[in-house]
């Protein structure tokens, strides 16, 4: 309300000067960022643009699908789904009873390589309807525990496989408790082809996430047994199966690396599989895969990517030639007056 | 004012007998907020020069301590979170933030908490900076110094703040009052001074107020030593120009009344000091308890975000309610199979046994998962465009008005968009379309009409018929030999106006543009009725309450007069050689180039009585004693007011006088009669016993006492003639009005003018022509008298013929213009009418509403508002447009010329009405695009984004577990996508300013809603999902089994979550980029900045420590970066997203162009600059159909001209 000093005893005549500058002060001060003068690019949506924009994209992402095709096809993939055939036909109405039992769970399997397989040669195994991805999983790991030797007792989230009566359980939590505990012993020809299980791990998992002194401790030896059982003489950093395991999956159908066979696999090779059908996957009637398979540049067998791209590239290209139609047929001059409003209805605005 | 001048002391006890409604600003202005004192509350009681008894109860009041902040120190924190949680969207954030702390949150608490107290806490430090600045213009206010009797006789300085009631304080030429005083006594020996009332009402005339007899004697410091008295008032009211109070002083009771009570915030002038006693403090003054709030007004486009938010609350409970029923199932039927799980836990939130419980733990944790559907960050991203927005209003120089300095302001920010939707602008006349600068022009005395020169209006008219024709002869109309005569006519009539006005404007005086050599320079001594013009000149110089100032330089005198009505007659009275040169005690000087023009004789005439002007009374007299000790009645008002008093005997010119106010009022003039009457010695003084009784009296009856006695002596008067101001239009009104016709706007006027004069601002501003059919609804006021409910019949025929004759129109070029009084709106404004009236209205191309009370300004204002549904503004200048103002969706204040009332109860303020088209042609079509398009964006990315957690959970067995990790999802909406966004809300420009206001037609895309329809908004929804379901499935397809790198290792959560972000974060950024279409360097740096954000945050995020605990350790470096998988999966689906997009608005602009599209095109390739002449032509056919406007009024003229020669 009360603008201004009081103390305007200078006021009277020479009040029409000192108005003067505090008029100027007012004024806003010219600038193109003020007067909303920026210099800009206008880019409009010309028929050359839109045909051309379609046609780059189109241009560029026909060869990205070709390549990717290409790349996704090179890779030999041999799945061999196992869950059923491993369980003797005559206990396959009671799987769960089996696979909780004491029997031998070995089983043997025969794989054909379709097609000469270059080395390395990643082994997987693949689970489906496993949720890695539920929450209540997700959350029941101690990472501090993982890492550190002096956080034993950090098993907070872990619950309820945090403690036993012998102390904190290192590795704690469900997910590690659950390990996947199959294995897989390979032979070709009665030779045994080696499965490197170094190295499947991210490198920066090893040096920093999983500890180098943190061994295990009591793990799997609570009243439930979960999966596999790590030796307590090698430290968490060298557990790698444990290591791809603890790196939770996004989907409930997920593969996991478990080794590499370091040498070249020829077509129509007969390989031998000496399977041990340890984990309980019949409980939520989850399928298994064993999955030997090669990579491209782009990773493993994808056909989606390069299909994906082509159509896209195919549908851009089509687009572009409807475009091209459109203003063939229907040709619109650009900045043409008689397209405005009031030239098209000049009756009613 | 001081120095350079000579004032004359003078004593005028008797002036200001009603000094009620102070508001004579302009005469045409209806009574204002005139409250009669009601019910008991006179219990305020004042110990004059005793503040200590008022230390205690029951008379402790309360301190001169002023705040007009929100908050305080203590009050902020709990007072300003308040605020910020009535928002819905907020309060939904802050309960899931409390939610967070639980086990059943989704989230890490500190993603959710952060969010939300950066939100609020910007928001809550805008409001902190909004209120400190409040504090510190508070505090300096109440650390001024006042100096305050000490008991002893001496004064001594005080900060206002500790000013207590019962203090006497003394404040000297220039000082504002620190509170409200009972004047004791001044410099002048007669106890009045001078006040300047800006502040209080906006009226730049000083006041005169007068101290009591009894304490007019207190002359200095010391003689203050033992004064005492009591003071007996009423309680703190608003009501600045009522007081009823009494003062006991000496065992004798004097009443007190306004003129003795000196306002806070007013200025002392011309007077060297005074001594007040204070009566109320702080809170209780009237400038106080006068200051309203302005009512928090809400843009419509934010009203229908709120819907969209409820749209998307009620997405948001559908999902959370599928996402437990999922959960339930699963838990109940799958769960137990799970091994891996170990259910049930000991929380029960995957419980199989208990799957409902589950099932609602469940339900909230979903409704906090899915909460990004709903953008946090909205409001505060709208807060800060509209503030920046609200900026570029303020600093744009094109709304800067170099006479008065003034800047535009917007001074609430939001409603900037609302700016750009205006169906409706009512406005107000004077002061607004008018200058309110009075300029004396013709007078009709004893019958006989002086003054050659024209007026704005017959100029603008003369002007504007010349323009028709040449508007014409561009057109190439085939000339007719008619009318080759009427181009000569007005050519003719033009160039003598024109020359004429020339003449004028070498010797311009001020207030003054008469002309006419029978009464100039002495000329008039040889009229036949000299007598009458003597008579004439010596009312307008007498009949007045304006105060003379002499400049010591030049020795003219200046005038400070209440009305600038008033000013105009004193030098006009001045130029015909009747100076007003001094005030006395007793009464007026008057240096008379009478009875020789050559050599002036100083004449006194003593003021018996002042009968002041009320807009109630419409009239003011005095009564004068002339040196022949003859007594006067000198009376000057409203014609209608003078006519129904005259005496029989002086009717003689009441004919002739007639015709003549006609006339002016037809020139758009302003009319006063002046009229007096003899009183004989005795009539006078039976007369003055009783008025001085009723001026004595007490009470509330008061009042109509004084106005009734008035009334009697105002009777039996004899006319002399009639006087014709002009007030002013102001510049580049009529073209802003046509602009705005043009761009589609209605434009009603409503004014507290008589009909005649407004009707003749109308044909000024082109809201009227010749041609127009005028509906006028007015009462018959001999029905008036008869009975309530005919006249209220007779009110609703005239409408309801009306409407009919609108109805029934063929003709599509017919143009229909409503005039309605106010007292007939009293009645169409009643609930059974209204609705008939405004249909009325709403047909007319012109409404004209004359004689209106700002009360009916508001009512008026509100009608249109609500019965049409279109957003109103109004635009006006003085405090009765403050209702107006209040009422309409957005107040517009004039901020040039009067005071600030207006302006201070406004939401944007402009120094000239012509500034409106710029305001809204310009800043209202760039800020509502500019907000639409950023509402929409904004929903979509969110859409886009808030799906592919929904989509899943669908495959994480509706277990609440996100994909992303919990600090993208934070920075997603604070950091990594708000500032593009921004960008378009504060930049973005369709087309430049010079189109918006060649183009005005493209205004009516705002009002239109043509870019935040249901569809749009729906189009962008579906955009959204469109995008999520890509972002979401083209990612899970490409990472979930396989190996994406060479080294054969397959994708974990983590790095399907990053990858599937990155994604979403260039598939929205490139979406800015298709939907903005101003690149400016900032939108350059601030979207690639956005995208390399993201990037450098996974880079940094990957080496933090916390990173080891969320499997994000070196995601980008180690992981994703080496994966060509990675990019080419980000490639294709930002362009998979954006494609459909794409073809749809290059499919829009190739088939179906907006105007602006065009345009742009025609920017583009300079087609403008190379053909000229298209690009005139399509300015001046991109306009609305209009039937207001002086463009419209050539149209008119062409079709007559051609129906002329169609006949033929």
């Amino acid at each position: 309300m009360n603008s201004g000093t009081p103390s305007s005893s200078a006021a009277g005549a020479g009040s029409a000067d000192s108005i003067a500058p505090r008029r100027n002060s007012k004024r806003p001060k010219y600038s193109r960022f003020t007067q909303q003068e920026l210099p800009a690019c206008k880019p409009i949506l010309t028929p050359k643009w839109v045909i051309g924009t379609f046609l780059l994209v189109s241009v560029i992402f026909i060869p990205i699908g070709v390549v990717s095709l290409f790349a996704s096809r090179d890779v030999v993939e041999i799945v061999d789904r196992y869950e059923t055939e491993c369980i003797p036909e005559t206990l396959r109405n009671d799987k769960v009873g089996f696979i909780q039992s004491d029997r031998s769970k070995t089983c043997q399997r025969t794989l054909r390589v379709p097609k000469n397989m270059k080395q390395p040669i990643y082994v997987y195994y693949q689970l489906d309807n496993f949720y890695q991805n539920h929450r209540r999983y997700v959350k029941s790991r101690s990472d501090q525990q993982l890492r550190n030797n002096g956080s034993l007792q950090d098993t907070g989230p872990c619950k309820p496989e945090d403690n036993t009566a012998g102390g904190p359980i290192v590795p704690c939590g469900l997910i590690a408790w659950s390990l996947f505990n199959d294995t897989y012993g390979f032979t070709r020809n009665n030779q045994q082809l080696d499965v490197n299980k170094k190295g499947i791990s991210w490198k920066s998992d090893r040096e920093h996430k999983f500890g180098k002194n943190v061994f295990p401790r009591n793990f799997q030896s609570g009243t439930l047994k979960g999966g596999a059982t790590l030796n307590p003489n090698v430290s968490l950093s060298e557990q790698e199966d444990l290591i791809v395991w603890m790196r939770t999956a996004a989907l409930p159908t997920f593969r996991k690396l478990y080794g590499k066979i370091e040498v070249d696999l020829q077509r129509d090779d007969l390989i031998n599989v000496t399977l041990e059908n340890n984990y309980n996957t019949y409980s939520f009637s989850g399928k298994k895969k064993l999955v030997l398979s090669t990579t491209s540049w782009l990773g493993g067998k994808n056909d989606f990517v390069g299909i994906a791209y082509l159509t896209v590239g195919g549908l851009c290209f089509f687009l572009a030639l409807v475009f091209l139609l459109i203003y063939l047929i229907k040709p619109r001059q650009l900045g043409d007056p008689s397209y405005l409003s009031w030239n098209r209805n000049p009756s009613g605005h | 004012m001081t120095r350079g001048r000579i004032r004359a002391k003078f004593r005028r006890s008797s002036l200001y007998t009603f000094a009620t409604c102070r508001r004579p600003h302009t005469s045409d202005e209806e009574e204002t907020t005139c409250l009669p004192v009601q019910g008991p509350g006179y219990s305020r009681v004042v110990q004059c020069n005793q503040p200590y008894l008022h230390e205690i109860k029951p008379l402790k009041y309360c301190t001169n301590y002023i705040s007009t902040t929100k908050y305080n120190f203590i009050t902020f924190i709990p007072k300003a979170i308040f605020e910020q949680f009535r928002r819905v969207a907020n309060l939904y954030f802050l309960l899931a933030a409390a939610l967070s702390l639980t086990p059943v949150t989704p989230f890490a608490p500190l993603s959710v908490i952060a969010p939300l107290v950066f939100v609020v806490g910007l928001s809550m430090a805008k409001e902190a900076m909004e209120d400190w600045r409040r504090f510190v213009q508070d505090m300096k206010v109440n650390l001024r110094k006042a100096s305050v009797h000490k008991q002893d006789g001496t004064f001594g300085p005080m900060p206002w703040m500790k000013i207590r009631v019962g203090d006497v304080v003394k404040v000297e030429k220039d000082q504002f009052f620190p509170a409200d005083l009972l004047f004791l006594s001044s410099s002048y020996e007669d106890g009045i001074c001078y006040v300047e009332t800006m502040n209080l009402d906006g009226e730049t005339n000083l006041k005169v107020k007068r101290a009591l007899e009894v304490t007019q004697n207190i002359e200095d410091d010391s003689s203050l030593k033992d004064f005492s008295g009591t003071i007996k008032c009423e309680d703190p009211n608003s009501s600045l120009y009522n007081f009823v109070g009494k003062m006991e002083y000496d065992c004798k009771v004097y009443p007190i009344d306004p003129s003795q009570i000196l306002l806070r915030d007013s200025k002392l002038r011309n007077t060297a000091y005074v001594y007040g006693v204070v009566v109320f403090t702080g809170q209780d003054s009237k400038v106080m308890q006068n200051s309203t709030k302005s009512p928090s007004k809400r843009s419509t486009i934010e009203k229908q975000m709120d819907k969209i938010i409820y749209i998307l609350f009620i997405v948001l409970v559908v999902m959370s309610v599928m996402s437990s029923i999922g959960f339930i199932m699963k838990t109940k039927y799958d769960l137990p199979n799970w091994w891996y799980l170990q259910v049930p836990d000991h929380e029960h939130l995957y419980d199989p046994q208990q799957p409902l419980q589950s099932g609602f733990y469940h339900l909230v944790t979903a409704l906090m998962l899915y909460g990004y559907l709903i953008p946090i960050s909205l409001y505060v991203s709208i807060e800060v465009v509209k503030v920046l927005q609200a900026h570029f209003i303020n600093k744009d120089i094109h709304m800067f008005d170099e006479e008065t300095g003034t800047p535009a302001q917007a001074r609430t920010s939001n409603l900037n968009e609302e700016l750009g939707q205006v169906d409706t602008i009512l406005s107000d006349k004077t002061g607004t379309l008018t200058c309110n600068q009075m300029d004396f022009i013709k007078c009709s005395i004893a019958g006989i009409a002086y003054g050659t020169l024209p007026s704005d209006v017959e100029l603008a008219a003369a002007e504007q018929m010349v323009m028709d024709m040449d508007g014409q002869g561009k057109r190439g109309m085939p000339q007719s030999v008619e009318k080759g005569c009427e181009f000569v006519k007005s050519d003719i009539q033009l160039e003598t106006v024109v020359t004429a006005k020339d003449d004028m404007l070498k010797h311009p005086i001020k207030g003054f543009s008469f002309e006419d050599k029978r009464l100039m320079s002495g000329n008039w001594f040889n009229e036949s009725t000299a007598d009458n013009i003597l008579l004439f000149f010596r009312i307008l110089s007498v009949c007045h309450t304006a105060i003379p100032e002499q400049n010591e330089e030049t020795g003219t005198y200046t005038y400070e007069a209440e009305s600038p009505d008033e000013g105009a007659f004193l030098i006009a009275a001045r130029e015909f050689g009747f100076e007003l040169s001094k005030r006395t005690q007793l009464g007026v000087h008057v240096r008379e180039r009478y009875p020789s023009y050559e050599d002036p004789v100083e004449r006194e005439y003593k003021v018996l009585n002042l009968l002041d002007f009320t807009s109630k009374r419409k009239r003011m007299s005095v009564i004068v004693r002339d040196e022949n000790d003859q007594i006067l009645l000198l009376c000057k008002g409203a014609d209608s007011i003078i006519f129904e008093r005259l005496a029989n005997g002086g009717k003689e010119y009441l004919d002739v006088t007639t015709t003549h106010l006609n006339d002016y009022g037809e020139a758009g003039l302003r009319t006063l009669a002046i009229a007096y009457k003899k009183l004989d010695e005795a009539e006078y003084n039976a007369w003055n016993d009783e008025f001085n009784r009723a001026k004595t009296s007490f009470g509330s009856d008061r009042e109509a006492n004084l106005e009734r006695v008035s009334d009697m002596m105002e009777r039996d008067l004899i006319l002399v003639g009639a006087t014709a101001v002009e007030d002013k239009l102001q510049k580049g009104v009529p073209q802003c009005i046509d602009k705005l016709a043009l761009a589609g706007l209605k434009i009603w006027v409503l004014t507290g003018d008589k009909m005649e004069t407004a009707i003749n601002i109308g044909f000024s501003c082109s809201l009227l022509r010749q041609g127009m059919k005028q509906i006028c609804i007015a009462v018959n006021p001999e029905v008036f008298v008869s009975n309530e409910s005919s006249v209220e019949e007779g009110i609703l025929k005239q409408i309801t013929d009306g409407f009919q004759m609108v109805k029934q129109e063929k003709d599509p070029h017919a143009a229909y213009a409503l005039i309605i009084d106010g007292k007939t709106l009293a009645y169409a404004l009643e609930d059974d009418m209204k609705h008939i009236f405004l249909r009325l209205a709403v047909e007319c191309a012109s409404v004209i509403c004359c004689r209106v009370s700002p009360k009916q300004k508001a009512l008026v204002t509100r009608l249109v508002k609500e019965g049409t549904g279109k957003i109103t503004l109004a635009i006006g200048d003085g405090a009765n447009d403050v209702g107006m103002i209040q009422e309409a969706d957005i107040g517009v204040g004039i901020s040039g010329c009067e005071g600030m009332q207006a302006v201070m109860a406004s939401d944007f303020a402009i120094a000239e009405f012509r500034f409106l088209e710029r305001l809204l042609v310009v800043h209202g079509h760039w800020c509502y695009k500019r907000i639409a398009q950023m509402i929409c964006y904004f929903f979509y990315k969110n859409i886009a984004f808030g799906l592919t957690i929904f989509y899943f959970e669908m495959f994480a067995g509706f277990s609440g577990q996100s994909v992303y990790d919990d600090w993208y999802m934070l920075l997603f909406n604070v950091v990594l996508t708000s500032l593009p966004v921004i960008s378009l809300g504060v930049f973005e420009q369709d087309v430049d300013s010079e189109v918006c206001l060649q183009f005005p037609t493209l205004y009516q895309q705002g009002p239109k809603n043509l870019f935040f329809d249901w569809l749009r908004i729906f189009g962008w929804m579906a955009n959204g999902l469109y995008a999520s379901l890509i972002i979401f499935f083209l990612n899970i397809i490409i990472f979930y089994d396989q190996a994406f790198r060479a080294s054969g290792q397959t994708a974990d959560m983590t790095a399907v979550g990053t990858a599937m972000m990155t994604s979403v974060l260039w598939a929205v950024n490139v979406q800015i980029v298709l939907t903005m279409s101003h690149f400016t360097w900032i939108q350059h740096v601030l979207i690639v900045a956005s995208i390399a954000t993201w990037y450098l945050f996974l880079l940094v995020y990957g080496e933090l420590r916390h990173a080891l605990e969320v499997n994000a350790f070196r995601i980008l470096l180690e992981i994703l970066a080496p994966a060509p998988i990675y990019w080419s999966s980000t490639l294709l689906v930002t362009v998979v997203c954006n494609l459909p997009y794409f073809a749809h608005i290059s499919l829009q602009r190739s088939l179906n162009p907006l105007d602006h599209h065009i345009i742009q095109e025609i920017k583009y390739y300079k087609k403008d600059i190379e053909d000229g002449r298209m690009w005139s032509r399509e300015r001046s056919k991109a306009r609305q159909k209009t039937k207001i406007g002086f463009s419209a009024r050539v149209d008119a003229k062409i079709r007559q001209l051609k129906g002329r020669l169609h006949k033929k």
